[in-house]
Parts: structure tokens; sequence; C-alpha cells
């Protein structure tokens, strides 16, 4: 397995790569060993993909304009 | 003086005019008769020059009006004008004395009716198409799960806040707003200067770049909704290198940027779905795989723990193994210091039996064998020598036949037949005693062979007798008489013995026997049957 490491996945990547270790574990043909090393990656894959979950909060901004260019961005509430 | 040299021509006292003059008085005419005109017609050739007016030429199959917008009313404009379109141009009339031209100046210009907008709308379609802005392999992936969404939308207004709604839905996320006019002449412009803007931002800038832009605005008329027909749009949407999906106007609505969006969504809110996942999905998702993952791993323990259970138990147990061969050893241990003893001893014995006879003297007794076999090999040899030597003298002394030798042989022969005549007496009379003394035997063996059959006659003849007393004994046991003995009678009828009462009643007459004699009882006895003796039968 050329494993990209967890904390650089997408949250996409991440999702994927999760299905398919419960996907090989689900299927029963790995070594105890393997299935414990892939036990732990789909545990961080799993926490990673929470982590990215949990960190759901909304922010709205408005770019400020100065002659056409962004200069700034500006809270946009009670949208 | 100059008066007099001019000859007048007849008819020619019309008043002179300038040239300015006479441009002012057309101009007074022109402007007077068509201050207020709306003229149909195609546009031609459109130039915009930096001064902000826009000169264009109107024109039909065989005329042609020069015409110019003045740089306020080209900016108010809903549709700018292009080449080709079908126009209503609403204006005046006025001339340009500078060259001796006249023009329209046109305030507002409108498509010919909607049929010819959409003509033209498809004309630039099929044009951008052309160029191959629309195509399908120029389409990039949205990502799935965005960080920052980009929206180029007015600031104010419902189709901002159905999509950040939506989005609170479904994943809350961080949202720039890149504020533009949605419609009138400023739009096309900003909304493409949005595009441009989100693509230029730095990648980790102070204002964050965004991975997915949504281009959106509310339903209007085809007019409302024109600048997104722009081909300035339609461009900065098709170059955009950030995602971008477009959601302008309702779901009927198309405009040209849908076609050059990576994505078109039929409203704004469709957008926020298209936009990002479903939280709560992924959440529970999530829980699921988790779930699944607990479980396999746990199965897959257990399927272990449980295969190696049954595999133990299929193992036989190390004592078991090994205790046979305990068992085999532990008992050639206890014979082996036995045995050990006894292979020593039985090879001391066969040792000691070997060395008994290994004394000097075996081998001093072999030697004198030996040398009595030699010595008596040797005189052998010497005899041997001497005697067949000796013989053949002898035989070469007796080859001439003497007298004496004669008389010799003869003496020789006498005497030998005086000891046969000898030996032949006492043969005869060896042979007379053997004879006498084998008739004497043979007397014996008679006599004793004779008193032996005496005896033996003797003891046939008593046997005999013996057993015929027994017989009769036996006889007269078995008959019925000695029964008669005991008590017992027999009758008698008039044909043999009467076994029932019946009988006896039939008969004339009865006759009882008892042991010591017969009783006639009526009539006369049945003496004709008397001769046949009742066996034993007629007792039971």
């Amino acid at each position: 397995m050329t494993e990209k490491p967890v904390a650089e996945m997408s949250f996409e990547e991440a999702m994927a790569e999760l299905e398919r270790v419960v996907g090989q574990l689900e299927r029963g043909d790995v070594a105890l060993e393997q299935s414990i090393q892939l036990y732990e990656r789909g545990a961080a894959l799993k926490s990673h993909c929470e982590d990215r979950l949990k960190k759901a909060e909304e922010k709205v901004e408005a770019i400020r304009l100065a002659e056409g260019a962004p200069v700034g961005t500006t809270p946009a509430d009670g949208l | 003086m100059s008066d007099l040299f001019e000859d007048p021509i007849p008819g020619q006292n019309a008043p002179e005019f300038t040239v300015s003059e006479i441009s002012g008085a057309v101009k007074r005419v022109v402007e007077g008769e068509f201050s207020h005109v709306r003229v149909r017609g195609e546009v031609g050739r459109v130039s915009r020059p930096r001064s902000g007016h826009v000169y264009l030429d109107l024109k039909d199959d065989r005329c042609v009006l020069s015409a110019v917008i003045w740089k306020g009313n080209a900016d108010r404009l809903r549709t700018p004008p292009e080449e080709g379109m079908e126009v209503i141009a609403t204006g005046k009339l006025t001339t340009f004395g500078g060259q001796s031209k006249y023009q329209m100046v046109i305030e507002d210009i409108a498509p010919a009716g909607a049929g010819a907008l959409m003509v033209m709308l498809e004309k630039r379609r099929a044009a951008l198409a052309a160029e191959g802005l629309f195509d399908a392999d120029r389409k990039r992936p949205l990502p799935y799960l965005p960080e920052v969404i980009g929206v180029v939308t007015s600031p104010s207004g419902a189709v901002i806040r159905d999509i950040l709604h939506r989005l609170r839905d479904r994943f809350p996320r961080r949202v720039l707003i890149w504020p533009v006019a949605v419609q009138g002449e400023r739009c096309a412009a900003e909304v493409a200067a949005g595009i441009r803007g989100f693509n230029a931002l730095p990648k980790d800038g102070p204002i964050p770049r965004p991975d997915l832009l949504i281009v959106a605005r509310g339903g209007g008329s085809i007019e409302d909704l024109w600048g997104f027909n722009e081909e300035i749009v339609v461009r900065a949407a098709a170059e955009s290198r950030i995602p971008l999906i477009s959601a302008v106007g309702h779901e009927t609505d198309t405009t040209l940027i849908d076609h050059a969006a990576d994505r078109r969504a039929p409203t704004p809110t469709a957008a926020a779905e298209i936009a990002v996942p479903v939280r709560m999905e992924l959440l529970s998702w999530l829980d699921g795989q988790g779930a699944r993952l607990g479980r396999c791993s746990s199965h897959a323990v257990i399927q272990r723990r449980q295969r190696l259970r049954d595999l133990s138990r299929a193992l036989p147990r190390p004592e078991t193994l090994v205790a046979q061969a305990t068992q085999r050893l532990d008992h050639c241990g206890e014979r082996l210091p036995a045995a050990l003893r006894m292979a020593t001893g039985r090879k001391r014995l066969a040792f000691q039996q070997v060395a008994a006879h290994l004394r000097p003297r075996v081998l001093s007794d072999r030697t004198d064998r030996c040398h009595q076999v030699l010595a008596r090999a040797a005189i052998r040899l010497a005899g041997a020598l001497d005697r067949p030597l000796q013989r053949d003298r002898l035989r070469l002394s007796r080859l001439p036949v003497s007298p004496a030798r004669l008389t010799d042989r003869i003496q020789v022969a006498r005497q030998r037949l005086g000891d046969c005549g000898s030996r032949l007496t006492q043969g005869l009379a060896r042979a007379a005693r053997e004879a006498e003394a084998d008739i004497r035997r043979g007397k014996e063996r008679l006599e004793k062979l004779l008193q032996r059959l005496d005896q033996a006659t003797d003891a046939r003849l008593t046997g005999g007798r013996e057993r015929l007393d027994a017989l009769e004994r036996l006889r007269q046991t078995l008959g019925y008489k000695e029964t008669l003995r005991r008590g017992y009678a027999v009758v008698r009828g008039d044909s043999g013995v009467v076994t029932s009462r019946a009988a006896a009643e039939q008969a004339t007459g009865l006759e009882i026997e008892f042991h010591d004699g017969r009783l006639a009882l009526g009539g006369k006895g049945p003496r004709k049957t008397k001769g046949k003796t009742p066996d034993q039968g007629s007792l039971f």
C-alpha cells in the first residue's frame, strides 16, 4: 500500500479510503497483523473525517472593493 | 464700385447664405421635424472610441443612417447594440455640419422583439460554442466538500439569503460574497470582474481563495438576465480555474453562462445543494463506518480466537506425545545395568573358557604332537623306501622254482586239509546237539499250549452256565407269574384275557389264574386259549 498520510487527505479522499479499508476488513481475507494496521488506519481516517465535519462553522463575509480590486472583507451578518 | 461691375443674373435675387448659415438652417429644420423618432433597422458597424460615446450605423437594404449614443446614455442601455442586431432606436435626428452629415442621436435602443433577441443569442451561443468554450471536457469536477465558497451576486436580496440558508442546513461553510450589480449595463462587467477577481486571489493571501464559485441571480425577464449572456461574462466563466456553478434565473431560463459553467443549477438554492453534502448524513455515514470497523476488528479477533481454540483442542497434549517414549526409556533404563552386568558376565565367562585353554602346555602339546607326527612320517618314509625294494628282491629270489618250496607248499596244504576235517567233525557234533535241544524245547511248548486249551474250555463253559442262570432269573422276574405272587390275578373269558368290565359281563364264563393255580367261575372256562400266555401288557 502506498499510503498518503491521513492528515494530508481531503475529506473526500479520506472518505473513499475509509470505505476501502472497511470493505477490505469486512471481506476478512487479510492477515491478523494487517487487519490491526487497517483498523488503526481506519480509526485515523474516521477521526480525520470527524474533525472535518466538526469544523463546520458558518462565516459569511463580503469582499470590499476599491476601484474594482478586493482590499479586504467585511463580515456580512444578518443574511 | 463693385456693384457697377457686377451684372446680376435675373432670378438671382435670393438671399445668400453662408455655409454655416445654411447648415444651421438645415439643422433647425431636421431637428425641428425629427425631434423624436423611432427608427427600426439593423445595426451595422459599431465603434466604441475611448470617449465612451458609441458610433454605429443603422441600415436597411438600401440606406444607411449614422447614429451616435452619447456616453451617458450608452452606460444606461439594457441591451448594448451589436452588429447584425435588429433594433428599434429611439432618439432624434440632428446634423453634423462639420461633415455635411446628418445622424441620429439615440437615447434608447431595444432589440426589435424577443424573437430577434433570441436569434441573436443563438448566434452568439453558436459562435462561442465553435470556439470550444462550452465543451464537456472543459468542465472541472466540483470539490466534494469545499472549504470556502465564493458567491458572485448582489449582496442584498433573496438570492444570497437562499444560498446561505441552504448551506446552513446542509453544511455551514465560509462564504465570500463578491458584490455585483445583477442587472443593468454594469452587470456583465462586474460579474466578469468578480469571477476573475476570485480567481486572481493568492492562495494564502489575507482573503482566502475559494474552492468553489457560485454565480447567482434571481429570476427575471430576458432583458434582466441579459448581462449573463454577455461574452465577457461567458469568457470569464469558461476561463475560471475555480470550479463554477451558475444559478441564474429560474429553472426555465437559460443564459450563456450556464453553458460555460462547470455545473448549472436551476435555482440559487439548488446551487447550495450542489455545492455541499449534508453534514448530518456524513456524520451518520461516518458512525456507520466506525461501527463496521469496530465490528470487523472484533470479529477478526473472535474468529481467530475460536479457530485457535479449535486447533488447540485438536492438538495432542505434550505429555501424551512423550509418555510412551518416557515409559520405554524408563523400562530400558531399568534393564540397562542388569543387561550390562549380564553381558560383561557372559563375555567374562567366554573369555575365561578361552583363557583356560590358553596355557603354554596347549602350545607345547600341539608342538609335541606335531613332532610325533613328523617323526612317524619320517620313519614311514624310511620304511616306504625300503619295502618296495625288499619285495622286489624277494620276487627276484622266488623266480626259479625249487622242490623244497613245493614240499613246503604240500605240507601247508595237507595241514590245512587236516584242519578242515577236524573242524567238520566238530561242526557235526555241534549240529546234533543243537537239534536235540530244539526238539526238547518244542515238546515243552506243546504241553504248555494243551494246558491252556483245557483251562480256556472250562472257563467258557462255566461262563455260559452262569449267564444262562441269570437270564432265567430275569425271565422269571419279567414274566407275569411272579406278579401273580404279589396278589394280582389274570381273568380269562371265552376268547382270552378279559381286561374290562364290559367284556367280563358278556363272557359266558370266567377263569381266574392265581400264582398257585386257576379257579373257574360259572360256565366253561376258556380252555382253548389257555395255550396263549398273555404278555405283561395285560397288566397295565
